[in-house]
């Protein structure tokens, strides 16, 4: 079996002295999508902050293609092609979108170019000039979610991208993400938005108080319906 | 046309001259403090100890190694970066979760220690040091007689501002750093080395300080205090123009140095005291500074 994209194993995690993590154990193959599901303050976003490193402290095992990155700088995550979209999306103010969308440095080889993102989100060539946070919220998330396609990061990490946006504009980024997956990204998300989700992942990792509390694989999906209502309260 | 305001015209030039060097100081030693607040969250009030360290470094280089000004022009921003870079590596990086008032405090200290050094070796007495042969004299403009040094330090001080203002807002390592002066976490877990920009910050904004040192020790004694004397205007006029924003801190250090200038014409007893007067009136209207926006 070849290596995972990501393997997380056991991985504990603090913020000063509280302990999120409890020993989070997930992995993602090439080209697979995973979802990490639960409830608020469940550790979901809290993993995937652990990945880049961008948490206090962490214990346990991460591996990226095989290779041991738990003592690795955050950059140095970062260029091994892995790209973050954060649950708060982080535009920049003082930068332009164009800036903003121009400012992750290539991390890979394959990242799409300027032109095909603005024929993918035409609204960001449109206000292309504007200040970042001048945008819309939708807006915002797609700059978000463009700006680390551009990279040629085979590994994307997307934080609730979904949140606090419009059904048209997350039906757009279903069909983004879908795009993206049969380009061959590897994806692992979190999301509360359930029915978003569902349709898009290979499996769904159910986090609760800091670790893995079940696994559905997208064939069991239906018939463990009622497992997951109960953990997420959808 | 010899007198405006019943002013005679060559004096209240001069003055506006004088208010213009003045405010290329200020504007350099400002832009450099705005430049390291931003990023590093550091009141670096070791600034114009590092400002008088580049004067002296142009005056050692002279006096012991017969290196003239404009080598000293290159040298001291250089030394003194490399010793900016040791600061920070060796010291400020403890210091970034904490609060603002760590970060003063130790840079404070280092320009206790530095002026100390210097005073232990130097004295407190003042080193003349010259003007370059090619900047010697004045050039008669008709209406006023302009030195011609005085105009290279105006001049010379606009263009090192103007050239970091565009590398900062229009160039892409000007948008790892203003991205980084936001949120540095994101920029670094995009791929940028934020902890390696921090250092060269720190380097470039008190080599900014040398360079100042530099062009200020033809004009004024090269002495351990100059620095001193000099940092607490700076400081008034960053709260004025507001940490954090590059073009205003240019515009409000020359500004500044003009109306200084100008009040030492028209009311010589408050033109040490204006600039403050000036704060006292910003931080009570606006109190993120003329062109600081609100944390």
């Amino acid at each position: 079996m070849p290596e995972a994209m990501l393997a997380m194993r056991e991985l504990h995690a603090w913020y000063g002295e509280s302990h999120v993590l409890h020993g989070m154990s997930f992995e993602v193959g090439h080209g697979e999508l995973v979802t990490l599901l639960g409830r608020n303050g469940s550790g979901r976003s809290t993993t995937l902050k652990s990945v880049l490193g961008l948490v206090d402290r962490r214990r346990g095992t991460l591996r990226l293609e095989g290779r041991d990155v738990l003592g690795l700088a955050p950059h140095r995550i970062a260029r091994l092609g892995v790209g973050y979209c954060p649950e708060e999306r982080g535009i920049f103010a003082s930068l332009s979108t164009e800036e903003n969308l121009r400012l992750p440095p290539r991390v890979g080889e394959g990242g799409m170019s300027v032109e095909e993102i603005y024929a993918m989100f035409p609204n960001l060539h449109e206000r292309r000039n504007s200040p970042g946070t001048r945008l819309s919220g939708g807006e915002q998330q797609m700059l978000a979610m463009a700006r680390i396609l551009r990279t040629g990061a085979r590994l994307l990490l997307l934080d609730e991208i979904t949140e606090g946006l419009a059904p048209v504009i997350v039906k757009a980024l279903g069909k983004a993400i879908e795009q993206l997956k049969s380009r061959g990204y590897t994806i692992v998300m979190a999301d509360q938005n359930f029915r978003f989700a569902a349709p898009l992942a290979d499996r769904h990792y159910v986090v609760e108080r800091g670790q893995v509390a079940e696994v559905v694989r997208k064939d069991e999906l239906s018939a463990r319906m009622g497992m997951l209502h109960e953990y997420l309260g959808v | 046309m010899d007198e405006i305001f019943g002013i005679p015209t060559q004096a209240l030039l001069g003055q506006l001259l004088l208010g213009l060097v003045n405010g290329s100081f200020y504007a350099m030693l400002s832009l450099g403090l705005a430049v390291i607040f931003g990023l590093l969250n550091i009141v670096n009030f070791a600034h114009g100890a590092l400002y008088m360290v580049g004067a002296y470094v142009a005056w050692m280089a002279l006096e012991y190694f017969g290196l003239d000004y404009w080598w000293a022009l290159v040298l001291a921003p250089l030394v003194v970066g490399a010793f900016g870079i040791l600061i920070e590596r060796l010291l400020l990086r403890w210091l970034y979760q904490l609060d603002h008032l760590y970060g003063l405090l130790l840079t404070f200290g280092v320009a206790l220690i530095l002026e100390g050094t210097y005073r232990y070796f130097f004295g407190v007495s003042g080193q003349p040091y010259p003007v370059p042969d090619a900047l010697m004299g004045a050039t008669d403009l008709g209406f006023m007689v302009l030195p011609n040094y005085r105009a290279w330090v105006v001049a010379a001080s606009l263009a090192v501002c103007l050239v970091t203002w565009y590398v900062i807002e229009r160039t892409r390592l000007g948008a790892y750093l203003r991205a980084a002066t936001e949120n540095p976490r994101l920029v670094q877990a995009f791929g940028v080395n934020v902890p390696l920009l921090v250092t060269l910050t720190y380097g470039f904004g008190v080599a900014l300080a040398a360079f100042a040192g530099v062009l200020a020790a033809p004009i004024i004694q090269v002495t351990p205090l100059m620095g001193s004397n000099l940092i607490i205007i700076v400081f008034a006029v960053v709260v004025i123009g507001g940490m954090g924003s590059i073009l205003g801190s240019i515009f409000t250090g020359l500004g500044l140095g003009v109306i200084e200038g100008l009040t030492k014409v028209f009311y010589p007893e408050a033109s040490s005291t204006v600039v403050f007067v000036i704060m006292a009136i910003v931080l009570l209207l606006r109190p993120a500074g003329l062109f600081g926006r609100e944390k």
